[in-house]
């Protein structure tokens, strides 16, 4: 029988696995489950406007923040119903992906 | 004026046209090293058989002073030829004419040669080596892109069509490429994307390079959207010339035979598998102990490598094998090496070769990022390729073959013609670990020493049913053969599938999961 390097082990239902491991597999980020009290960016861009007001009521689906990107005025929804806590960005500002906007609780 | 006169005038007006983009473009062209268009086309076809037609086409753009430029054939150069002396249309575009930019005239002459190669059913190859629309051309140049898209989609499954990356090709050209049957990119050579590194980091400020972008090993390795990798031009040209021995001339005609010959006597196949279901080896061996010379010509071999395919030959015709990869991923079903297996399956199904399958996987990968990528979604492709396949299907389960997955993979229930099982196949409804688990649960609870029982239990399970003759019970295995005897057995069913005749019902088309 042939040998064959870069062996490393892999656990299904079936049993362990001598083979090779690929990176989308060893390379999978750990899933983490989305927290709505956080409002990101999900693109770079510009503040265009704030409509929250901290301490103000807000439901499931309302508009927080203007978002200026990609040619478009991206309205940035809440995820859930509650109180805005904390607006952590300013008219005007640039944001990069993935920025916390916005904090609810 | 004197005919040879004449004929003078002609040879100055074509030598100066052969020039293309003139001296310093070609260098410039050669300096990245790459060869011009003429230069590739006659490297691929076989020697003094490429005529070419539209040399003498110019553009007629009027706008931004275009009428003040002349374009050498207008920045493409098309014809057509023989390979191994199979007739095949070509189109090469010319990066040294205004950068192989698409204009009107320029996307006429790539339609006009499509159009030729599909009336006379022959294979397109089409060389993309463009900077992309020509600006100046306007909204004229992307109709040029729309008429080659829609007859790549027309002409799919009836001509075989080829794209060959050889340098620049972004934005809506990938398109063109992407709707065609195999792909071929050429290290730091190719480059394919939507949008370039420049348009990402202004809108995203995501940067990376072109290459890691869209490069030949991006596209071989992450997308798969390319089906050939090689080191430079030359190999490239001779993987095309190979695929081009593999597939008949259109849909309705069969690949043409080539010589015939036993496999390389090194591939002893009783030595290639081990007994344990668990161990790894390279199925491509196994192949290779099974075809004539043991000449297999893998597709996407570094794209979803948990899944193999290609063509080899079976008593000098032309076959395709579709193997589970012990080797990589234990040869498991996912996202990509289902959508890798699907479309070949419906590839060889469309220009009539026949397909063998070599199975033996653990089943489908498990996994959050698995199930949220759409694994049922994908991994029904196989299961939808298999099924409205019409070619003969020959299928040999080598090892495991558990539950979803002894389903998709080309079994008898998918309508396979043949389906033969060696010894150490395992064809059961889960593994036995996990049937054990379920079957005995109580008994494995209430015992004294669960742990003991439970292993008891696995064994006897194993013993009765991780193996080939309960399947070959009830018919779903045809015959269970010796490792050793897979060639004759093989050889056998596509010699009498030779004749293969069965309908469908009728329909527009199928709706298979995309």
């Amino acid at each position: 029988m042939k040998q064959f390097d870069n062996l490393g082990v892999l656990r299904l239902n079936t049993g362990y696995y001598s083979t090779r491991l690929n990176s989308r597999f060893t390379g999978r980020k750990p899933y983490k489950t989305e927290d709505h009290r956080m409002v990101l960016s999900f693109i770079p861009g510009t503040i265009k406007d704030i409509i929250a007001k901290p301490g103000q009521m807000v439901n499931r689906g309302d508009d927080l923040i203007i978002l200026d990107a990609m040619k478009m005025q991206n309205r940035i929804k809440s995820k859930m119903d509650g109180k805005v806590k904390k607006i952590l960005v300013s008219k005007g500002d640039k944001v990069s992906k993935g920025m916390v906007l916005l904090e609810i609780e | 004026m004197a005919l040879s006169k004449k004929i003078k005038e002609l040879k100055e007006k074509r030598e100066k046209l052969l020039l293309g983009g003139g001296e310093q473009a070609v260098e410039k062209q050669k300096a990245m090293g790459k060869r011009t268009a003429r230069e590739r086309i006659l490297a691929l076809l076989d020697k003094d058989s490429f005529n070419e037609y539209d040399m003498f086409v110019e553009h007629d753009a009027r706008d931004f002073d275009m009428d003040k430029k002349t374009l050498p054939s207008d920045g493409v150069i098309i014809g057509s030829g023989t390979i191994y002396n199979a007739p095949v249309a070509i189109f090469a575009q010319d990066f040294t004419v205004a950068g192989g930019s698409l204009g009107l005239m320029h996307s006429r002459k790539i339609t006009k040669i499509m159009d030729h190669a599909l009336k006379m059913r022959m294979p397109l190859i089409g060389i993309n080596d463009s900077g992309g629309a020509r600006i100046q051309e306007g909204v004229n140049s992307l109709a040029g892109y729309g008429e080659i898209f829609f007859r790549n989609t027309i002409s799919s499954g009836v001509i075989p069509q080829i794209s060959v990356i050889l340098g620049p090709c972004a934005g809506g050209a990938v398109y063109s490429p992407a709707l065609t049957d195999f792909v071929f990119v050429v290290d730091n050579i190719s480059k394919m994307f939507i949008t370039g590194p420049e348009v990402i980091k202004t809108v995203l400020g995501e940067e990376i390079s072109m290459e890691e972008l869209g490069g030949a090993r991006i596209h071989s390795e992450i997308t798969g959207n390319a089906h050939f990798f090689a080191a430079s031009e030359e190999e490239c040209f001779e993987q095309i010339k190979k695929l081009i021995t593999f597939i008949p001339w259109n849909n309705e005609r069969k690949a043409r035979p080539f010589d015939p010959g036993e496999p390389d006597p090194a591939y002893i196949i009783d030595k290639i598998v081990p007994d344990d279901p668990t161990l790894p080896y390279d199925v491509r061996d196994v192949i290779r102990a099974i075809i004539d010379k043991s000449d297999f010509f893998e597709i996407m071999e570094n794209y979803a490598r948990n899944i193999v395919i290609g063509f080899g030959r079976m008593n000098g015709k032309t076959t395709g094998f579709v193997a589970n990869q012990p080797l990589e991923m234990a040869g498991v079903l996912d996202v990509d090496s289902s959508d890798k297996a699907a479309r070949f399956i419906r590839y060889c199904n469309a220009f009539n070769i026949p397909i063998i399958t070599l199975v033996d996987l653990p089943g489908y990968m498990p996994g959050i990022d698995q199930e949220h990528a759409g694994v049922i979604r994908h991994g029904a492709k196989v299961l939808y390729a298999y099924s409205e396949a019409t070619v003969p299907k020959i299928t040999v389960i080598l090892r495991k073959a558990y539950g979803g997955g002894y389903i998709a993979m080309a079994s008898r229930h998918l309508r396979a013609d043949f389906v033969f099982a060696w010894p150490t196949a395992e064809i059961a409804v889960m593994g036995p670990e996990g049937a054990a688990n379920i079957i005995f649960r109580k008994e494995i609870l209430s015992s004294g020493d669960p742990d003991g029982t439970r292993k008891q239990k696995v064994e006897e399970y194993k013993e009765k049913f991780a193996n080939p003759y309960v399947a070959a019970s009830r018919g779903y295995v045809d015959a269970v053969i010796e490792p050793a005897e897979t060639r004759k057995f093989l050889l056998h069913s596509i010699n009498v599938s030779e004749n293969k005749s069965i309908q469908m019902p009728y329909k527009k088309h199928g709706l298979p999961p995309f």
